[in-house]
């Protein structure tokens, strides 16, 4: 079960004097079970991207397959593959509208055609799973919670469908560092529990190397590069290529290294940075 | 950011497009009362030609031009239609049970079909070669002697231009939401009218609570930087009239001048028809 992209290509307002071709030949293949960034300067395609995935964004040209369904297909099964495919949007608390966070929540398992009791069963779960009070929120009006909370809900609003894949626009843009960290554990614990495979598009390089499996990182429209944090970080040709700023433990280890005391390995993550420190002060 | 631009603007660097709004949109006054004075198809011709003319002057595509009469069709068969059926007149062509058409009823509809027509297309360049902030400007500009009564005119002109700039944002917005939802697995596209109308309350309350939020935020920035609609200012960018705009103008007035002369003095129509009799 993997996610195979192959030479996407898409163009918006095509044939206008507004034309702008946001993805030029995009391929890549993501396995069941990876958590993948998808990083790049503003304006790099990675929104026209991930949309392609659950066909928010139709194919131009180029191959899409998720999972076993065809989005080449005349007819892709939009509703299966939408329940395959979570996708939570930038800024999700903007698109809540129901009186209360227990409609709101419900608004995509209904829309799977599904029957009332499982709804509810999922709605709670959901709920439950975001971090919420479901008994002390269910009635609520989602406008009058906090931008956090808001947040939450729109997520459990996604996740309530159990998607295999879970997409996340910039999931923790405009929050404080406790609020990202909640998120980015959120996202974590959804992971282990029904959704294997995740894709974040993030300008937060920290949580990025933090967190992922392989980067997709986009630069004008193309893949730069389809590989590990740490590929993609000590390569600093490729990063000045792309303006790409380094997360701070790469920026520690590559300063250290110009003091002279370079490592015995390349970190990427706070842990393996201290692992490394505490082995150099073992040898040495 | 992008530069948003919506509407019909078409953007070029053609002479059209560099020309005071000011003198377009007045051209554009003038046009529309000329329209009423055509008496014959010659000037319905010279007209047509005058607008092929201008529009190939600012690089406009004819076919970007002339689907901006598609907006129009409707309106213009039904208006045809009804003055086919119901004009009564001298000659009677056809005749069966309750309809009748005579020779003036056809004439009177050909004629306002090509009057609408006319009266669609000329506007639209002006559309398609200034962006709605210059309009704005000019209107505010050409209204600015009523500030003499006590009309609010800044006001207005600047209620007009955040009303502008507010319907790309928010059609970039029900894009955005439309979008989310979908991935919720909503349907727009399928059910009769009464479905479709309830599928778009969850785009609808979202844009609305969307929309006031962001009015909220516009009118504290505003105080925040002690905005004040009587406060005199200056202006971005100065609109100043050309050697250009008066040759636009001299060539446009001309072309309209001969309306009148034909109406009331030549009557070209007649000249061409004695050649055939
Ligand atoms: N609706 C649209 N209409 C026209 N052009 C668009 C539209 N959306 C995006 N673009 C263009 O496509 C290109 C890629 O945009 P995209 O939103 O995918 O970038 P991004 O990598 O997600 O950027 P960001 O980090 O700012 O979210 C940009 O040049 C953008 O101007
Ligand atoms: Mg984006």
């Amino acid at each position: 079960m993997s996610i195979e992209v192959k030479d996407v290509t898409y163009t918006y307002s095509p044939k206008t004097p507004y034309a702008s071709t946001a993805l030029k030949g995009v391929t890549l293949r993501i396995e069941e079970g990876e958590y993948v960034g998808v990083i790049g300067k503003t304006g790099s395609g990675k929104s026209t991207f991930i949309q392609h995935l659950n066909a928010l964004i139709r194919l131009q040209s180029g191959e899409i397959k998720v999972y076993d369904i065809d989005l080449t297909a005349k007819k892709p099964d939009l509703k299966r593959l939408r329940g395959t495919v979570g996708m939570v949007m930038q800024y999700p608390e903007y698109q809540l509208f129901d009186e209360t966070v227990e409609k709101d929540v419900s608004y995509g398992p209904k829309n799977l055609g599904l029957d009332d009791r499982e709804i509810k069963e999922r709605v709670r779960e959901a709920i439950t799973l975001v971090g919420l009070d479901y008994e002390d929120i269910r009635d609520r009006s989602p406008f009058e919670l906090s931008g956090g909370q808001k947040r939450r809900v729109a997520i459990a609003g996604v996740i309530a469908m159990r998607p295999k894949v879970l997409v996340l626009d910039e999931p923790i843009a405009g929050l404080d560092p406790k609020g990202k960290q909640e998120i980015l554990a959120l996202v974590k614990k959804l992971k282990a529990s029904f959704s294997p495979t995740v894709i974040v598009v993030s300008h937060d390089m920290d949580s990025v190397a933090e967190n992922c499996d392989k980067i997709a990182l986009f630069s004008d429209g193309e893949i730069a590069r389809f590989a590990s944090p740490r590929e993609i970080f000590y390569d600093d040709e490729l990063l000045a290529k792309t303006e790409l700023d380094c997360p701070s433990v790469v920026k520690v280890a590559k300063e250290l290294s110009r003091l002279g005391m370079s490592l015995p390995s390349m970190p990427v993550t706070k842990a393996e940075l201290i692992a490394a420190l505490r082995e150099r002060r073992a040898h040495g | 950011m992008d530069n948003i631009v919506f509407g019909q603007y078409y953007p070029s660097n053609s002479p059209v497009h560099r020309l005071d709004p000011r003198v377009k949109l007045l051209i554009v006054l003038f046009y529309i009362v000329t329209v009423f004075f055509v008496a014959d198809y010659a000037m319905y011709g010279v007209l047509f030609l005058f607008i092929v003319a201008v529009a190939l002057l600012s690089k406009i595509p004819l076919r970007v031009l002339f689907r901006t009469v598609r907006a129009v069709v409707v309106l213009v068969l039904i208006t045809s239609a009804i003055n086919l059926f119901f004009t009564k007149g001298e000659e009677l062509l056809f005749s069966w049970k309750f309809i009748s058409i005579y020779k003036e009823g056809i004439e009177r509809a050909i004629k306002l079909a090509l009057r609408l027509i006319l009266l669609m297309l000329f506007p639209s360049l002006l559309t398609l070669t200034t962006t709605p902030m210059e309009l704005t400007d000019a209107i505010e500009s050409l209204l600015s002697p009523l500030k003499v009564i006590k009309v609010p005119v800044h006001a207005i002109a600047l209620i007009m231009s955040i009303a502008l700039r507010m319907i790309p944002i928010l059609m970039e917005e029900t894009n955005k939401i439309i979008l989310a939802q979908k991935a919720r697995g909503a349907d727009f596209d399928t059910g009769g009218v009464l479905k479709k109308a309830k599928a778009m309350i969850p785009v609808l309350v979202p844009l609305f609570v969307g929309a006031f939020r962001r009015a909220d935020e516009l009118a504290l920035a505003m105080d925040a930087r002690c905005y004040s609609s009587v406060a005199k200012r200056t202006k971005y960018k100065v609109m100043k009239l050309t050697v250009a705009d008066l040759v636009a103008a001299l060539f446009c007035l001309s072309v309209f001048a001969l309306v009148f002369l034909n109406k009331y003095l030549w009557h070209f129509d007649e000249m061409i028809l004695s050649l055939f009799r």
